[in-house]
């Protein structure tokens, strides 16, 4: 755009502006800032009520692992919706969690003192020490919300604090996940290399193929995607919600109004960080594998995906979109298994290209076109008619 | 003292592939500030031309320098297809460019896999490059050193004219100050476009290099945009010189690293030792001075 064109005066906005602002009636303001709330309220009962009503065990156990991809997308839609920060790298913490829960549920497999058995296979029988601590149920737990939360916070700390953003950020955390996965891949003998861990019994004790277990595992990860969107919902209307949007929008304004908005970016990050963690933790165990096809560049970009398509700013947009993409992917990769990268690559051309808030955008993008439509048609005819108006108003006043 | 010399020359081989890479994005990168993620893919075309020209000519030696102009043209004029039809709406959203690139690279990628099947195909190295050159007592593969030449060459060319010709005055223009330029007379939407074809080109030849090396696979873009873009990142954005020593300094540094511990290793450390580089100097090497806060 050029200046002259960015700072032209539009005749329709003039006369916009100068219409009486009408104050928003009681009901409507409490729909604002409830709305959504009341729509968190609505998937509640869809997920936590109807689907375990209604759905097969084979369903419900898909419907869990969508949920805990849901989990990792509503951390990449704080740090990118509302901070700014494209994380293309989340597998990597999704990784982290899946790992940490699949290392304990493997050594629940192998019984008190015993080897995972992938360690006998490929190697010579001897678990490497950083394995044992796993063996506690309380440690691993601990794990899986500390060990994304220290690594993101070094990671962003090195990077944040030193302004890196936008695409160098992008890059840098995909880069992350490219090393993270090769580094899964070369440690075969401590991580079960290219296969990953699988082969599990139990999850803290409970049978994984007992019908009711299964479940619960899907209770519990709907019940978290539930949890965190509450948090997030008072997250995003709180004072820091706020900030991090402003940061988002104007950094440097940000910053000198005395706020550092390396800071405010990093405990975004944290957080997606953590509940991308907390998503892989809860998948393990409904999907009864983790490798690191499921945490490499691929994987990440496939979270954003369901992002940028429900609408990465949205609250709501993030868990139905990754959702979606989840269902998409195994519905048409089962039936064609390469056209599911073709969708998958037009997906992004699209969505980017035309939506670039989401779904969750098409309402208003659709009220919008609609009042453009209604004001490129008659331009011609508007200007004219209202230069008129004003030239009688001016003539009125000059009488 | 091989021990120092074949990591060398292989790394410098793989940072002369990297470089080819990576002048393409640099240059979009920095005039426009697009994030091209197909560019891995531009290399992958590259390598099947080669493959084809291969087919048609049948003569390696002919065919490889037949498969250069090839290569560029091709992967150049895709590089403006892209450019044209996706690209130049999303000027102002880097970051989406970014994913929208994304998707591109994955419909290219199982297009190749579609049109040439998902096992690579060998492409038979000229007689020529299959000797080595023995100076000072140490063995040259020519395949390697042909693959830096042909960067090193890639480089002076492009250099050259950016420097000299009057396309390359208006490209500098652009990347200095794109709204002055405009106001002198510079088409940038059509300087924008010609150095999307270049740099699209440019890794098209990579690709070549890479096919004699290593032969085609649908791929095989992947393995290299990533270092690609890291190479950027620490030669500073849209600085050639930067790029130069940056592609050289990675190529060189995993290859030293492969040879002490395994491949994959050497990749990860490489990845440390990039973000403890921009720790220390957030924007790369070299940087335009400029006043601007962002």
């Amino acid at each position: 755009m050029t200046i002259a064109e960015a700072h032209a005066p539009n005749v329709e906005d003039v006369l916009d502006a100068s219409a009486p602002q009408r104050r928003p009636s009681t009901g409507a303001r409490l729909f604002h800032a409830y709305g959504q709330l009341i729509a968190i309220g609505v998937l509640a009962v869809v997920l936590l009520v109807w689907a375990p009503s209604s759905l097969s065990a084979f369903r419900l156990g898909t419907l869990g692992k969508y949920c805990a991809f849901a989990l990792a997308a509503m951390g990449i839609g704080l740090a990118w919706g509302r901070g700014g920060m494209l994380v293309m790298g989340q597998g990597v913490f999704f990784g982290l969690g899946g790992y940490a829960m699949a290392m304990h549920m493997k050594l629940e497999a192998a019984g008190p003192g015993q080897v995972p058995d992938f360690m006998v296979l490929y190697g010579d029988g001897t678990m490497p020490r950083w394995w044992e601590p796993f063996r506690s149920a309380p440690f691993t737990l601990f794990a899986i919300v500390a060990l994304p939360a220290l690594v993101s916070f070094i990671l962003g700390y090195a990077i944040l604090k030193r302004r890196v953003k936008g695409a160098y950020f992008a890059i840098l955390t995909q880069a992350l996940a490219v090393a993270f996965s090769t580094l899964l891949i070369a440690t075969i003998k401590q991580t079960g290399g290219f296969n990953g861990l699988n082969t599990f019994t139990t999850v803290f004790g409970h049978n994984l193929y007992d019908p009711e277990v299964k479940k619960n595992l899907y209770r519990v990860a709907a019940g978290l995607v539930i949890v965190l969107l509450v948090i997030l919902w008072q997250l995003y209307r709180s004072r820091y919600g706020e900030l991090l949007l402003a940061t988002r929008d104007a950094e440097e304004r940000i910053r000198f109004l005395g706020f550092d908005p390396a800071s405010i970016k990093l405990v975004a990050f944290v957080f997606a960080a953590v509940s991308a963690s907390v998503g892989g933790a809860i998948f393990v165990p409904l999907a009864g594998i983790i490798s690191p096809s499921d945490v490499d560049a691929s994987a990440s970009i496939l979270l954003i995906a369901g992002v940028a398509l429900g609408g990465r700013s949205s609250l709501l947009g993030t868990v139905i979109g990754a959702i979606a993409v989840g269902y998409g992917r195994s519905a048409l990769s089962e039936r064609f298994p390469t056209q599911w990268t073709y969708f998958q690559g037009a997906l992004f051309i699209v969505v980017i290209l035309l939506l670039p808030s989401g779904v969750a955008s098409t309402g208003s993008m659709f009220g919008s076109l609609v009042s453009r439509v209604r004001t490129l048609l008659p331009r011609r005819t508007v200007r004219v008619a209202s230069s008129i108006e004003l030239d009688h108003a001016s003539s009125e006043v000059l009488a | 003292m091989d021990v120092l010399t074949t990591p060398l020359l292989t790394g410098t081989a793989t940072g002369a592939i990297l470089l080819l890479a990576a002048l393409g994005l640099t240059l979009t990168f920095g005039q426009m500030g697009v994030i091209n993620m197909a560019n891995g893919e531009f290399l992958m075309v590259g390598a099947y031309c080669a493959y084809l020209t291969q087919q048609v000519i049948g003569s390696p030696g002919a065919s490889t320098l037949v498969a250069l102009p090839v290569a560029f043209a091709f992967a150049g004029l895709l590089g403006l297809l892209l450019e044209v039809s996706v690209i130049q709406w999303m000027y102002k959203r880097p970051l989406d460019t970014l994913l929208a690139t994304v998707g591109v690279s994955l419909v290219l990628q199982q297009l190749a896999q579609d049109i040439f099947g998902a096992q690579g195909d060998p492409v038979t190295a000229p007689s020529w490059l299959g000797g080595h050159l023995s100076v000072a007592g140490y063995e040259w593969p020519h395949r390697q050193l042909f693959t830096i030449v042909l960067a090193l060459g890639s480089l002076g060319a492009l250099s050259a004219a950016l420097k000299y010709s009057s396309f390359g005055r208006q490209i500098r223009a652009t990347v200095q100050n794109r709204e002055l330029a405009e106001t002198l007379g510079v088409s940038t939407r059509k300087v924008d476009r010609i150095t999307f074809f270049v740099g699209s080109g440019l890794a098209g030849v990579g690709g070549v290099a890479i096919a004699l090396i290593s032969g085609t696979n649908p791929s095989l873009g992947t393995s290299y945009i990533i270092p690609a873009f890291l190479v950027v990142v620490v030669g500073g954005v849209g600085q050639m010189k930067g790029t130069v020593i940056a592609a050289w300094a990675v190529g060189v540094t995993t290859a030293f690293l492969t040879d002490w511990i395994s491949g994959s290793m050497a990749q990860v450390v490489t990845f440390a030792l990039v973000v403890t580089f921009l720790t220390l100097r957030p924007q790369g090497l070299f940087t335009v001075r400029t006043r601007s806060l962002a």
